[in-house]
């Protein structure tokens, strides 16, 4: 297995580079910021504990940006996301290092089109996964 | 426990309008914090705040990160009931239908899947219109699982789709 950055020249079982980030009230409180989205779950650790966690936890929209955030590096100008989707498996409790990663699981020719699909995932420091899911990119003619 | 959760008036809510809203137009400097914000602490890529470089760019000028919201911070436009977004009241998409819930205890989303068309650009005012698209039911671990699957179309000011979203909620 390989790691691609060029959606052009990659091969089905090639790996995307990752998107990673040490989470917490920093990275949180400016997603609160930009999606008006103040919500004491993300604020407050009491507010996650009283929710069944050990601290505040994360957005799930914020996981939802990360692995954005890996598919438009990956796709750089060759290419266009067209579709993206997710489940939100486990919470992303504070201090908690989350990676999106990324495989390539299918090649195709479509309408004369290249059109790559992808298995997705946001991970903890662990490999435990986060919030699995799938993406597909169109290639620029 | 019931064999169904779902009443004849859940039924015939299928396809039902659920809400509009209209966007205030976006700002560049909407995107250059959203930008900001999901890339901290790392500077965003240059395409969001630089917009001679983005000029360069496949989409010859600024556009947002696709999973953007320019709803935010208010709407120009709202239509629709006025039921609270926030809490978490599992009855919410049936008070919104004006019709009865099922009552069930929990609510959870299940996940998301959104289909991209045209990207959003500064002096773009967006148009989401919300649909109950779906329900289903299967028997989970939990006991009788109810998936609601709510549609959400937003479309721009040239009514050219700029993504379609199916959110899953699951209520047991």
């Amino acid at each position: 297995m390989t790691q691609t950055d060029n959606p052009r020249t990659g091969a089905v079982g090639d790996t995307l580079s990752p998107f990673q980030r040490v989470t917490g009230f920093h990275n949180w409180n400016r997603y609160a910021a930009v999606n008006d989205e103040f919500v004491p779950i993300h604020m407050d650790d009491e507010a996650g504990r009283e929710a069944g966690y050990p601290t505040a936890f994360g957005m799930g929209n914020l996981q939802w940006s990360y692995l954005h955030n890996m598919l438009r590096t990956w796709v750089g100008d060759e290419g266009r996301i067209t579709k993206v989707s997710v489940q939100f498996r486990s919470p992303n409790t504070k201090d908690m290092t989350v990676t999106a990663n990324g495989t390539v699981t299918a090649i195709r020719d479509e309408d004369g089109a290249r059109v790559i699909d992808l298995e997705v995932w946001t991970e903890d420091g662990d490999g435990n996964k986060l919030a699995p899911g799938t993406a597909t990119a169109v290639l620029n003619r | 426990m019931p064999d169904s959760n779902l009443s004849d008036a859940m039924r015939s809510a299928v396809g039902t309008e659920m809400g509009r809203r209209v966007s205030f137009p976006i700002a560049e400097s909407d995107i250059r914090r959203w930008a900001l914000a999901v890339y901290y602490p790392e500077s965003p890529p240059r395409e969001y705040i630089d917009a001679a470089y983005a000029e360069k760019t496949q989409y010859g000028g600024i556009v947002a990160p696709q999973e953007f919201n320019p709803f935010a911070w208010l709407a120009a436009e709202v239509q629709g009931p006025d039921v609270p977004a926030e809490g978490n009241d599992p009855d919410r998409t049936e008070l919104v239908l004006g019709i009865a819930g099922p009552g069930l205890k929990f609510q959870l989303n299940g996940g998301m899947e959104v289909e991209y068309g045209e990207p959003m650009r500064p002096g773009d005012v967006i148009t989401a219109v919300s649909r109950l698209a779906e329900y289903r039911e299967r028997e989970g671990r939990l006991g009788l699982m109810l998936f609601t699957v709510i549609e959400d179309t937003w479309t721009n000011q040239r009514d050219e789709l700029v993504k379609r979203t199916h959110t899953t909620l699951i209520r047991y």
